[in-house]
């Protein structure tokens, strides 16, 4: 029998994740401009592979595919998982990525709702352990590169491995990447950052799709899909940790404003840590869960293995969420005493 | 002046609706020819019916008596003849039967002596007690006795005396309509509970979406020779809930567990004021109320009806449905409760009959999983994490969902209005409460149980020790007697034991064996 209430607000999640998908856009348009077409290739790629896991998955679950596909959520894993990977990684790569995004970490844990870790970032880390090779080999911004691939050269690298060129002329090391093998070699970062692949603070081109990344996040934000407290918690951490250490050796320790222009950072805050499905959901815990992947993040960047550390930030505070979400209940109601 | 007001949290702002059925006057519904009143109106006890078949009644007089401390009395809405003292289904839920008094209207609407109260020269608990006879209970929906409320406390607790004009529910209007025709009366009726709860003040909380309410409230504010103040709060869904509308406005919350008294505030529905001027200065009990009839029908509007009037019958003054009906609800579309059928009576609680259709409101949409995105949680006014006691409620997990305070929740419906998923939270939680509400009846049956059973172990220890005590007196008092007696106790014994031996041949030729108990 249907009970009250007898209205409801007309929303869905395939309207939230819609709406994501559309915060993305501009960020994509960037990454388009300056690196190339081949994004374009490894998304749509992403988008049929996720699909098609994803019906597979709910078939076997014995599942209706046409309602739980069309929450969308597959397609938003897809992209954050394309964006997180260089553009001109062969396919295969994705495509194993995905498998174990939406397969394992998604629906072998229950489906939507009921996943502990994110899904995308666990494709990544499964990537990364796996394959550290292709997962290093980014496009270079075209105003550093020696060779442009246009959508079909893209194609024909990314499916079959031909390339035009050399690999050296297309591809470079991230600012990340750059940062730590240099900082091995015992250089400061001042001499570091001068390196054209810095750009103006966190690497050509890449600080521009960041700075979209950033701006798709305020529009979540104003569009009420996020609230504020994890991707402030993200990055005041981020920040904050960086800038310690920054402020104690700036020669050893690159500036606060690196580290938030380049790498994950940015789309790590607005779109991967604030997945509901993983994330903290009191007021409070998003910021414990903020501020923790904030500081890992820093950490895994700057004594890890790994030249960025967003994504097993993620990870490791996932595992804490259930903890923070116990232990930060805001008061109920009429149990706060009432000091007025 | 202006006075700080502060907010809850959370809320929704969802289509109000009101509008469609302010356009016209209350009117009076006619006398229908058969009225139908439960004795069982308000929380607590039922009234106990005091009038038999047959009998002709008078327009006010009491059919039914309260019974126990927690209730109030039943009047006749109009006059005529009890045709039948039976069951009903009640505007309920669960479409459950109870109790009603059938009146056959005679038309004359004959008043029984109408006797006002001199109220300032009564003594607190008689003019209470008369409040009970009236049959006064709380009009906003929770039909709660009001002469219980009535009471200062001891000591004083009561500070401050809320009239409630939030009413925040979609499509209703009917305190709106009351505070726009009736402010005068209403405040007359606040002036009878002022002094009753000896408050200072006088406060009137009124949603900023009724401008003529306010105006009318204020101007009859402006006339009154004690203290008032009328108090426009922002509209938000659920802001007429009275601990949200304390919180508006005095910026307190009222303990868990606990009364709006415990924080000096005694909260009434502005139409519960106005039945308290009713019964004291003109003497006339409970008999109607003033009822929203919207939704789905002709023409909205607002209904002054006797209460036990078929809601069937008084939706003839809406004239008809534009689309299919799908259904009735009474009260709003946040709220409400689903009527199995229409021919239940109007009761006290009978704010609104909203009549549904899918055009209006669409059948809810099939659920899909929760994402955990916490937007129950932002919508929630009782600061409730409504994601964590759905989960805690779909598991069965009832610790839990206690310890996450479940019973804090007023079921006020913003987690399930905001629901992406379409979960129907609500229910979960109504689900849950009622489990465990069986579950501690059950855990009390059994503890009464066991009680009873090693009460009676022990009582039965104890009589046999008590037997055995008063034996081994006896048989101490006289030895001399028993030894003294010995031939004849001999010859008495030699005798029992014969006939018990005939008694055992008798049975053992006769009988067969069976049947031992």
């Amino acid at each position: 029998m249907i009970s009250s209430p007898y209205i409801s607000q007309k929303t869905s999640v395939s309207i939230i994740m819609l709406k994501v998908m559309v915060a993305l856009i501009p960020a994509i348009i960037a990454y388009v401009w300056y690196f190339g077409p081949a994004i374009l290739i490894s998304l749509t790629l992403a988008s049929v592979t996720a699909i098609a896991f994803e019906t597979i998955a709910l078939k076997l679950r014995g599942l209706p595919v046409q309602p739980f596909l069309m929450d969308g959520s597959a397609l938003v894993t897809a992209w954050l998982l394309a964006l997180s990977i260089p553009s001109i990684a062969p396919w295969w790569l994705i495509v194993v990525g995905l498998f174990f995004a939406i397969i394992v970490a998604k629906h072998l844990y229950g489906g939507l709702g009921n996943n502990i870790f994110n899904p995308a970032m666990v494709g990544y880390a499964i990537l990364i352990i796996s394959f550290p090779v292709p997962m290093t080999q980014w496009a270079a911004p075209h105003t550093l590169a020696a060779d442009h691939l246009g959508i079909i050269d893209a194609a024909q690298y990314i499916f079959q491995g031909v390339l035009p060129g050399t690999l050296d002329a297309i591809s470079s090391a991230t600012p990340l990447d750059t940062l730590r093998t240099q900082l091995q070699l015992n250089r400061t970062i001042t001499e570091i950052t001068q390196a054209p692949v810095f750009g103006a603070i966190g690497g050509q081109g890449g600080e521009v799709v960041a700075l979209l990344f950033l701006l798709g996040g305020i529009y979540m934000w104003l569009a009420r899909l996020i609230t504020w407290h994890i991707p402030v918690a993200f990055l005041g951490a981020l920040a904050l940790i960086s800038g310690i250490f920054h402020l104690y050796d700036a020669s050893h320790y690159a500036s606060p404003w690196l580290h938030l222009a380049t790498g994950g950072a940015m789309l790590g805050a607005f779109f991967i840590a604030t997945d509901p499905v993983t994330g903290a959901t009191t007021p409070k815990g998003k910021i414990i869960f903020g501020a923790g992947i904030g500081i890992l993040t820093y950490l895994i960047r700057i004594i890890g293995a790994y030249p960025d550390g967003v994504a097993f930030a993620v990870l490791l505070m996932n595992i804490a969420v259930p903890l923070i979400d116990a232990y930060t209940q805001p008061a109920v109601y009429g149990h706060k005493g009432n000091k007025s | 002046m202006t006075r700080p007001l502060y907010q809850f949290n959370g809320g929704i702002h969802p289509e109000e609706n009101k509008n469609i059925s302010t356009q016209h006057p209350i009117v009076t519904a006619p006398i229908p020819t058969q009225l139908i009143v439960p004795v069982h109106q308000h929380i607590g006890q039922a009234a106990k019916p005091c009038v038999s078949e047959g009998e002709h009644v008078l327009k006010g007089q009491i059919i039914a008596h309260a019974e126990g401390y927690i209730s109030t009395a039943i009047h006749a809405p109009s006059s005529g003849i009890v045709s039948k003292v039976g069951m009903h289904a009640l505007p309920h839920p669960s479409g459950l039967s109870d109790i009603c008094i059938y009146i056959d209207t005679d038309g004359k609407d004959e008043w029984c002596e109408r006797q006002p109260i001199d109220y300032r020269n009564l003594n607190a608990s008689a003019l209470r007690n008369r409040l009970r006879d009236m049959g006064i209970a709380g009009l906003g929906g929770a039909v709660f006795p009001s002469f219980i409320k009535l009471n200062p406390g001891v000591p004083q607790k009561v500070k401050t005396l809320l009239l409630n004009g939030g009413e925040c529910e979609p499509w209703i209007s009917c305190d709106d309509m009351t505070m726009r025709e009736r402010a005068t009366e209403i405040l007359a009726g606040a002036e009878i509970m002022r002094f009753m709860l000896r408050a200072e003040t006088v406060l009137i909380g009124i949603e900023d979406n009724k401008p003529v309410a306010i105006t009318a409230m204020q101007n009859a504010a402006a006339l009154c020779n004690f203290p008032v103040e009328v108090i426009v709060i922002p509209t938000r869904y659920p802001s007429g809930g009275a601990k949200q509308m304390i919180k508006v406005i005095t910026g307190k919350e009222v303990p868990s567990g606990g009364r709006s008294t415990d924080i000096g505030v005694a909260t009434f529905n502005v139409g519960t004021a106005y039945a308290i001027h009713r019964a004291v200065h003109h003497g006339e009990p409970l008999i109607s109320r003033i009822i929203t009839i919207t939704g789905n029908v002709q023409q909205a509007r607002n209904v002054e009806a006797l209460i036990g009037t078929p809601m069937d019958v008084l939706l003839q003054i809406a004239g008809g449905h534009p689309h299919a009906v799908s259904g009735y609800v009474m009260g709003g579309p946040m709220m409400g409760i689903d009527l199995q059928d229409i021919d239940v009576p109007v009761v006290k609680a009978t704010n609104c009959i909203l009549v549904k259709s899918d055009k209006l409101f669409p059948p809810p949409l099939p659920a899909m999983p929760c994402i955990r995105c916490g937007r129950c949680a932002d919508a929630c006014p009782a600061d409730l994490q409504p994601q964590e006691l759905y989960w805690f409620s779909r598991a069965k997990n009832f610790d839990k969902a206690q310890k996450y305070q479940l019973f804090d929740c007023i079921e006020c419906g913003c987690c399930s209005y905001v629901c992406p998923s379409h979960i129907p939270l609500v229910q979960y939680y109504r689900y849950a409460k009622s489990e465990i509400s069986a579950q501690q009846l059950e855990y009390k049956a059994a503890d009464h149980a066991r009680n009873r059973h090693e009460t009676r172990l022990a009582r039965i220890d104890r009589e046999k020790q008590e037997r055995a005590e008063k034996l081994a007196q006896k048989a101490a008092s006289k030895p001399a007697a028993v030894l003294a007696d010995d031939a004849s106790a001999a010859a008495k014994k030699a005798t029992i034991q014969a006939a018990i031996d005939r008694v055992k041949t008798n049975q053992a030729t006769t009988q067969p064996p069976t049947e031992q108990s």
